[in-house]
């Protein structure tokens, strides 16, 4: 068989976000597979209840929790996630930090708007000032 | 009042007694005092002149009226129902910076003052930063921001009312000469009342002393709002 494209399976112990419903934008852990449509997913740290969910409304993550049995049960889900840092490592990665950024660019208030459109006039007068500086 | 609902005309859902005890008659009818007829004599003096005219009159205080319907006409029932106070929206407090959105000074950042007893809105510039005087506006024409000053304990003074944003009565009507004469000319102004730059100098000084608090919020003000491309407000939070 040609080496596979893929490189993020739905598998036991893959983090997952879900992109659809009230539960949006939160992580979980696939704790079984159920069929070719859903799978039962579990965040018991992310707030996310143990579930059935249609991969239609997941996004696969390039997160795995490495030592998960199939079907474990909520507590040791916990465990393994409290153990391995995934949550850490999530909001670390720049895939976590730029949906936050955008959230916080769509609820900034008025005022905030106004504050931020000088400070990037503020940046913008430093850089020319700087490149100028720079040139002469 | 506690009707009972008509299922079919004139078969109510709840029986005679029934209705009794919903309008609580057990307590008994209320009785209301009428208002004391007014003590104004029925018939009036006036002198009259003119010698060998008995000098007075007796005139009746309430005239009888000029006109009579052929037919009596159904007088309408006077309305008991009296207009409540336009409801304020809950984003809007005192000290809130609101956007207006229509009138002379449509675009401005203005700090609400109070809610006046005709419904309108209290704003003020401050007149120093934005040039928006203190003036009445609608609410309908207003975004409430979640910006607020701190106003604190200050109150607007109790004088500036609606009546107080009334037009002085007009001079009388030029003559036609006149007003063809000065046809072109620049009309005279009034000077401003000095007694109104003091009111709003007053009202200004303790909010501007409150928009230093806050660092960017006196530029805030001075800049007018507006929607660029890409902005939709119902995606916008204010």
């Amino acid at each position: 068989m040609p080496p596979s494209n893929f490189k993020r399976f739905v598998e036991v112990g893959r983090v997952v976000l879900i992109k659809d419903g009230p539960l949006a934008g939160r992580i979980a852990v696939i704790a079984e597979i159920i069929d070719h449509n859903r799978a039962i997913i579990d965040g018991p740290t992310t707030d996310v209840p143990r579930q059935a969910f249609p991969y239609r409304h997941l996004t696969l993550t390039n997160f795995k929790l490495t030592k998960l049995p199939r079907a474990a049960g909520t507590g040791a889900i916990r465990k393994q996630v409290e153990a391995e840092g995934i949550v850490e490592k999530w909001n670390k990665s720049s895939w976590a930090q730029k949906r936050a950024a955008v959230q916080k660019r769509r609820s900034l208030t008025d005022f905030e708007r106004f504050t931020v459109m000088l400070a990037k006039k503020a940046r913008a007068d430093r850089v020319r000032k700087a490149v100028k500086a720079a040139k002469a | 009042m506690a009707r009972s609902k008509e299922l079919v005309p004139s078969i109510g859902r709840l029986s005679r007694s029934q209705v009794y005890a919903r309008r609580g008659l057990y307590k008994g009818l209320k009785k209301s005092e009428k208002a004391p007829a007014s003590d104004v004599a029925p018939v009036k003096e006036k002198p009259v002149g003119g010698a060998k005219n008995g000098e007075k009159r007796l005139i009746p205080t309430a005239k009888a009226p000029r006109f009579y319907p052929a037919e009596d006409v159904h007088q309408p029932k006077k309305s008991r129902k009296s207009p409540k106070l336009t409801k304020l929206r809950p984003s809007i407090t005192p000290g809130t910076v609101l956007i207006l959105l229509a009138g002379r000074f449509r675009g401005k950042r203005v700090v609400f003052l109070k809610q006046l007893s005709s419904g309108l809105l209290l704003v003020t510039g401050p007149f120093k930063i934005n040039g928006v005087p203190l003036r009445r506006v609608s609410q309908a024409y207003v975004l409430a921001t979640s910006t607020k000053v701190d106003l604190g304990d200050f109150k607007v003074d109790e004088k500036i009312n609606d009546a107080y944003f009334a037009k002085p009565k007009s001079k009388g009507k030029q003559s036609a000469e006149e007003e063809f004469f000065s046809e072109g000319k620049p009309k005279e102004k009034e000077a401003f009342p000095e007694s109104k730059s003091a009111d709003q100098k007053a009202v200004d000084s303790a909010i501007i002393a409150a928009v230093k608090k806050t660092e960017n919020l006196s530029k805030y003000l001075k800049a007018s709002w507006g929607l660029s491309k890409g902005q939709f407000p119902h995606q916008l939070v204010f």
